[in-house]
């Protein structure tokens, strides 16, 4: 393999990432939608792809590494196949979301902030996501869950293979 | 009772079309607009009485002439329709956004030539799917029908207008650190002043607007300031989206006259508590505002009455608390989300939040001593307003402070208890 073919950035995504920054004053601003984007064909932001973003958009790799890892929905640790982003905010707290969590951390075999060893989940808590009159609620990858009941996730996960 | 921001919404969950939307009076309001001047359209906002429905209050007639004319400081102006609803318990521009998309566009279309702006942005927050793809597709439509682009409808107005999905961070919501957001930057929050009206967005005058605010604009400009005006029952004008979650009957989101009473709301549209369970308090706007309690059941909720009674109209959507919930379990979920979603920038809230969380913990935990509660007081003054950048740790502050007030005897029986008295 030649060095062209391992770089993360393909020249598509390149001209992309040109044409969000040529609409603003000064190249940076492209550097969420960028990020964005790097993970949308990826999944997750690694190193590397921080560095080729860093020489086209004429940041420093920190100063990308700054924003990246200030957003909490751009990834800079690998993800499972399937993410699920459970809400751990106020309505759903009174709502009992605690018991959804403890059920998916018991079944899954993980902790918050941890991928299955098979790839399959990767189980983050997450602030309010605005549907707080059908609490609990959750994200898997798009799809928003909500009014749960512990007897319902074997039969959502199942959905994601 | 008129129900001008949702009457249309499609109840089979799809969005109102342009055709759809203009059959119903949709645009009646730009064109209306087109023909007076921009500070005619910014008088005419001032005298309805439409004050900032994402929080905060700040009348929007009077936001908008703070902006320097093109005259005094040349363009680009900017206009960002504020999207992010990340407040713990909200959910209401989401209705809108996913069932009115043109209502916003037109609003934002109309506050864009009273403040002679050229370009604005939807900053919308992530996991809003269904809000995202009706909005693009709406946009869409504008462009194709004329209401946006080049010459307006022949008024000789141009405005472009595109959406920006958030990567997340409650802090986004603040308007200066959502401009920082936009810059494609950490979403820090930027000293004010200068206010954004006059360098915001790349150094430019910008207004920031909520959803809902926006909302409100066409029908100001197509019926008129004494029809607007009578749709409330206070000093201020319109209607107001009004939520409620927590352990009621029937949790959900109604448009009703400003001003109505919280008992209504709870009682009436959410249907009361469910049955075995007592209400205790509300937080009456989100997540960041002074618990209510059952003392305070018939004040009228809109923002001065709100604010008499101690606490604020927020965002308007009710957080319910109920006699089988633990109030310091709930703080104690509050303050976690704060330190969480503080972005760090300056030392009272960076410190004082991860703190105050820990002490909770504690508490809740059976670990908490007598002198914990004098700290939180002290706590609670240090990140009041005036201390901090911006209004996260003052707000951060609000449901604790009330309920160390209200429900001070449930915090000393922890401590005496050396336990939850709830679990």
């Amino acid at each position: 393999m030649d060095t062209q073919t391992q770089r993360i950035l393909t020249d598509d995504m390149i001209a992309e990432i040109r044409d969000m920054y040529q609409h603003f004053p000064v190249k940076k601003a492209a550097c969420i939608e960028a990020l964005k984007l790097i993970q949308k064909h990826h999944r997750w932001v690694s190193d590397q792809a921080v560095q080729e973003l860093a020489e086209v958009l004429d940041m420093s790799p920190d100063e990308i590494d700054s924003v990246a890892t200030f957003y909490n929905l751009i990834f800079r640790k690998p993800v499972g196949r399937h993410v699920i982003l459970i809400c751990d905010s106020v309505s759903c707290w009174i709502m009992g979301y605690e018991k959804i969590a403890d059920y998916l951390k018991q079944k899954l075999g993980i902790q918050f902030g941890e991928t299955t060893p098979d790839g399959r989940f990767t189980l983050i808590p997450i602030c309010c996501l605005g549907t707080c009159d059908r609490a609990p609620a959750m994200f898997i990858d798009e799809d928003l869950h909500r009014d749960l009941t512990v007897e319902q996730i074997d039969a959502i996960l199942e959905r994601y293979p | 009772m008129e129900k001008p921001l949702t009457a249309h919404i499609p109840k089979d969950g799809s969005w109102l079309r342009l055709k759809d939307y203009e059959r119903v009076g949709g645009y009646q309001g730009l064109r209306q607009a087109l023909k007076m001047t921009p500070k005619e359209v910014i008088d005419m906002v001032k005298d309805a009485g439409l004050r900032g429905r994402g929080g905060a209050g700040f009348a929007t007639g009077l936001k908008w002439s703070l902006v320097p004319t093109p005259d005094q400081i040349p363009g680009p102006h900017y206009l960002i329709a504020n999207g992010d609803e990340m407040e713990p318990g909200t959910f209401k521009d989401r209705l809108l956004l996913e069932g009115n998309p043109h209502q916003l566009i037109e609003g934002m279309i109309i506050g864009a030539y009273a403040i002679q702006a050229e370009f604005s942005y939807v900053f919308l927050r992530w996991g809003y799917q269904f809000a995202e793809k009706a909005l693009e597709e709406a946009i869409h439509e504008a462009y194709e029908a004329g209401y946006l682009g080049k010459n307006i409808l022949g008024s000789g107005f141009s405005h472009e207008l595109s959406v920006h999905i958030s990567a997340g961070r409650y802090i986004c919501g603040e308007e200066t650190a959502l401009i920082n957001a936009l810059e494609g930057k950490r979403a820090n929050p930027r000293a004010k002043p200068p206010f954004p009206v006059v360098s915001g967005f790349f150094g430019r005058p910008t207004v920031v607007n909520n959803i809902e605010t926006l909302s409100n604009v066409p029908h100001i400009l197509s019926k008129g300031v004494s029809w607007y005006k009578s749709l409330s029952k206070c000093e201020d004008g319109g209607t107001k989206l009004y939520g409620v979650s927590g352990k009621v009957k029937r949790p959900g989101l109604w448009e009703l006259p400003l001003g109505t009473s919280f008992r209504e709301i709870l009682e009436e549209h959410a249907g009361g508590m469910r049955d075995g369970y007592q209400f205790k308090g509300a937080l009456p706007g989100g997540g960041s505002t002074d618990f209510i309690t059952a003392e305070h059941l018939d004040v009228a909720m809109d923002y001065n009455s709100v604010a008499k009674v101690g606490s604020r109209m927020g965002t308007g959507t009710i957080i319910v608390l109920d006699d089988k919930t633990c109030v310091v379990g709930m703080v104690l979920n509050l303050e976690h989300f704060f330190a969480q979603e503080s972005c760090g920038w300056c030392t009272p809230c960076r410190e004082g939040l991860p703190w105050t969380e820990k002490l909770l913990l504690a508490l809740e935990n059976g670990e908490g001593k007598m002198e914990d509660l004098k700290i939180f007081d002290d706590l609670t003054r240090y990140m009041g307003p005036g201390n901090t950048f911006c209004a996260l740790a003052p707000g951060a502050m609000e449901p604790l402070q009330s309920a160390l007030k209200h429900f001070r005897a449930d915090f000393e029986r922890h401590i005496h208890e050396h336990r939850c008295p709830w679990k």
